[in-house]
């Protein structure tokens, strides 16, 4: 139940975006309970071995995106108000998202009904990983 | 704000050959700074001129505020340096090393170098002659980092270090940014440490510089896009003018092209190719790099500090 975040480099994927992801990855599933602290930008730079500074502006990102909060004092927490984005602004992102997954499971060779399928499945999965969840519920 | 290290219009010949040209750059205080480049591209000399021990033939530096070519001692001592090739007393034991050269710092925080001579494994009492290349880089550091010094200038400090004594450099480095507004200019050929460790970076290429911005910057313009033929269509022999393009990869029925600072613009360009379609597809940091060095990187480019690109001239 715990929050572990893994760098890799030489990837496609900044380290800055790898914690992002994974955080957000992480509260989807539960992995994070909501009184519980993140680690400081301190511990989780030590520990990872990788700038602060860019521990720091994940978590500022995570904190503008409204995932984050951070209470002064005791450190960084998961966000009670999960939702700050616009009707529009979700719509474009969505769609960002889909273009690219629907995009890459062609490339990979996939049907159209095969990808539906993938999707339904991995919907139902994290929607039940959510409800056990300590904090009862994904991002929106 | 001013920078911790400026330098404008800095050059120097060696002969005939110009080693460093024109170099422009500021690194930002508290920063964590990259200086890449390929060997004998000139990295090695702006450090010298940066502390002095190498006089520009045009062009000046300053550094902590002071003309390079005129530190004062007191501006000296809050700069800890590590060459290339780890200058050290080979008849002095390793305690002994440390010992000596407190002396010369007020500020000499021992508990520093007992631990970074331990977590390169020294024992006190060898001599430093007898230590391998990569315990010399642990003494060297251990030296270098005990004082504290507000700017450290590391010379390829990962040069010839097993995995285990790199994982200590790094620890050693993410330490010193424990201190605020400490600074870290290093030079280094192993890109997965700079990915990690840095958050700004220059890269000078044939003694020119050809970006000096933070890494997310860098990383954010440099993209790569794929085009694709099908049929009986194949990629354009001649390609036309691409600004800031980086690298060409073709195969029969590809194209893959690296480009710095792709707009609208670029994409109308590609688009006008002939291929099937036209794909954006990520590009790591290593690549990005190799892109920027590769022998068919273009000259005329030039990667700023800003969002805003600057174009240094039209391709000629």
């Amino acid at each position: 139940m715990a929050l572990t975040i893994s760098i890799l480099t030489g990837s496609n994927v900044s380290i800055y975006q790898q914690i992002v992801d994974q955080v957000c990855a992480a509260i989807v599933a539960g992995k994070v309970a909501p009184d519980e602290p993140l680690p400081s930008v301190r511990a989780l730079a030590e520990e990872l071995l990788i700038n602060p500074n860019t521990v720091g502006r994940a978590y500022g990102e995570l904190v503008r995106e409204g995932i984050l909060e951070s209470r002064p004092g005791r450190g960084m927490f998961m966000s009670k108000r999960r939702q700050i984005y616009t009707r529009a602004e979700r719509t474009r992102r969505i769609d960002q998202a889909v273009t690219s997954l629907v995009s890459q499971a062609f490339m990979l060779g996939f049907s159209a009904e095969e990808i539906v399928e993938e999707v339904a499945k991995k919907t139902t999965e994290l929607a039940a990983s959510a409800d056990k969840s300590p904090n009862g519920g994904g991002l929106s | 704000m001013s920078g911790v290290i400026e330098t404008r219009a800095l050059t120097r010949y060696f002969g005939n050959r110009k080693a460093v040209d024109g170099l422009t750059m500021t690194v930002p205080r508290g920063s964590v700074f990259a200086f890449l480049g390929r060997n004998g591209s000139g990295k090695t000399t702006t450090i010298r001129m940066l502390l002095g021990l190498t006089e520009p033939t045009r062009g000046s530096s300053r550094v902590l505020g002071y003309d390079s070519q005129a530190l004062p001692p007191d501006a000296r001592a809050r700069i800890g340096y590590m060459s290339e090739s780890h200058t050290l007393y080979n008849w002095l034991t390793v305690r002994q090393c440390g010992e000596y050269q407190s002396r010369f710092y007020p500020r000499w925080n021992d508990r520093i170098f007992q631990a970074v001579v331990g977590h390169f494994r020294l024992h006190p009492s060898a001599k430093a002659g007898q230590l391998s290349r990569g315990e010399r880089a642990g003494l060297s550091l251990a030296i270098t980092l005990a004082p504290e010094p507000e700017l450290l200038i590391l010379d390829d400090p990962a040069l010839g270090l097993d995995p285990v004594a790199r994982r200590s450099l790094l620890e050693s480095m993410i330490y010193v940014t424990r201190g605020a507004d400490r600074t870290i200019f290093f030079s280094s050929h192993l890109l997965e440490d700079v990915e990690r460790v840095a958050d700004y970076l220059a890269i000078l290429d044939r003694s020119v510089l050809r970006a000096c911005c933070p890494i997310e910057t860098f990383r954010s313009h440099v993209k790569q896009f794929l085009l694709r033929y099908g049929g009986n269509a194949t990629p354009p022999a001649q390609l036309p003018s691409l600004p800031g393009l980086l690298h060409v990869r073709r195969s029969r029925a590809e194209l893959r092209l690296t480009i710095a600072g792709a707009n609208e613009q670029t994409q109308r360009l590609l688009r006008t190719l002939g291929a099937d379609a036209v794909e954006e597809t990520p590009v790591g940091f290593n690549d990005a790099l190799v892109g920027y060095l590769g022998d068919r990187g273009e000259q005329g480019f030039f990667l700023e500090d800003t969002t805003a690109l600057e174009m240094a001239g039209n391709k000629s």
